[in-house]
């Protein structure tokens, strides 16, 4: 950045932008990294069969794959309505 | 192997440059084209018109291996085998590939076998990688490489042989190309020390953006042989850290700017 660009306050540096955007969306691929190949579909099967008796929002549900000791639990966490907190469906298998 | 995930950020330049380097210090290589389809190792190469049998003839017992290799007319100990151009890609097969190697290995004594990978994470990638003990992953200093290149090495670890079969980890290092000096210090760049922290493993080299890359390839002349060139001088510092030599990273400091330049940028 030269001085006149910072005299006339033009500062912008897209390489910090670059490194928390980065930041970011590595954290998130990284907790999905060790999923299993069948988790999207499962995802979307579950949610089909939830959808057919309530009306959901899929873009408020979090699908999430943890490791608890010797178990895999898989939550996925649905709004069933705008008052109510929502609900969990918890899936927990021995490895 | 010579890995990005992205494409254009430079593994067939990269690949041509590291195959020639070991071969110019004595070792037996083969560098080998796994992007079955879109063939281009053999232009970067400058052996196009020499090209009769290729990786697929060889896999599919049309051809011998010895037939498929082409000799280079500059550096002793180098060849190249080029991929088909077949649009049928699923002529790899891991028998197959496993078979060339032992035999490139095993009967006709070669050292290193540099194979370049197509990009993307489909089945050519992901065969180029299977084998790998060590790769090179070329990355630019911009965040979609960055991203692609982290995917990468997170197939290294789950899906080459070394993790399947529960051995050692494919040792990998990182080169960064297309590095401009000046744009990092301008803050329009990603930093070598920022991709390395992103990614988690050693560099090995820096690459500056350079005209003398398209100059090479132009005229099928890998570009480590230009040794007037930052990024021929670059490549030839990557190969001797490759086999142990200590080397420090050159062009990563942008040169003197003058003080006109500095007061009211370039």
């Amino acid at each position: 950045m030269s001085f006149l660009d910072y005299l006339l306050g033009r500062r912008r540096n897209t390489a910090e932008v670059a490194k928390e955007r980065l930041q970011i969306i590595l954290a998130h691929e990284h907790s999905s990294r060790n999923a299993p190949d069948y988790l999207p579909a499962l995802q979307q099967e579950i949610l089909a069969v939830v959808a057919k008796y309530i009306r959901i929002d899929l873009e408020d549900i979090r699908v999430n794959l943890e490791r608890e000791g010797d178990y895999e639990v898989l939550e996925l966490n649905i709004p069933l309505s705008e008052d109510s907190k929502g609900t969990t469906i918890r899936a927990t298998t021995r490895r | 192997m010579i890995t990005s995930g992205k494409g254009g950020v430079g593994k067939t330049t990269t690949s041509a440059s590291f195959a020639v380097g070991l071969a110019l210090r004595g070792h037996k290589t083969a560098v080998v084209d796994f992007d079955i389809g879109l063939r281009n190792l053999d232009l970067i190469m400058g052996c196009e018109r020499r090209v009769v049998y290729d990786f697929v003839s060889v896999i599919n017992e049309d051809a011998r291996l010895n037939q498929a290799l082409i000799r280079d007319k500059r550096v002793d100990h180098l060849y190249v085998l080029p991929a088909s151009q077949t649009r049928d890609k699923d002529v790899l097969t891991l028998e197959g590939v496993d078979r060339v190697f032992r035999e490139l290995q095993q009967d006709l004594g070669f050292e290193y076998i540099v194979c370049d990978s197509p990009a993307g994470i489909e089945k050519g990638a992901r065969m180029a990688l299977y084998f790998a003990d060590e790769a090179i992953v070329v990355t630019n200093p911009e965040i979609s490489s960055v991203r692609d290149s982290d995917r990468i090495l997170g197939i290294l670890s789950a899906k080459s042989r070394r993790a399947v079969e529960s051995m050692d980890p494919v040792k990998s290092h990182l080169l960064v190309t297309r590095y401009n000096p000046e744009r990092v210090e301008l803050g329009e760049m990603l930093s070598v020390e920022h991709v390395k922290d992103f990614l988690g493993i050693p560099v090995i080299g820096v690459v500056p953006e350079s005209e003398s890359v398209l100059n090479a390839s132009n005229v099928g002349t890998p570009v480590i042989l230009d040794e007037k060139s930052q990024a021929g001088v670059a490549y030839s510092d990557m190969v001797d850290r490759f086999l142990g030599e200590n080397r420090p990273l050159r062009f990563v400091t942008s040169e003197r700017r003058g003080i006109l330049r500095r007061l009211f940028g370039s």
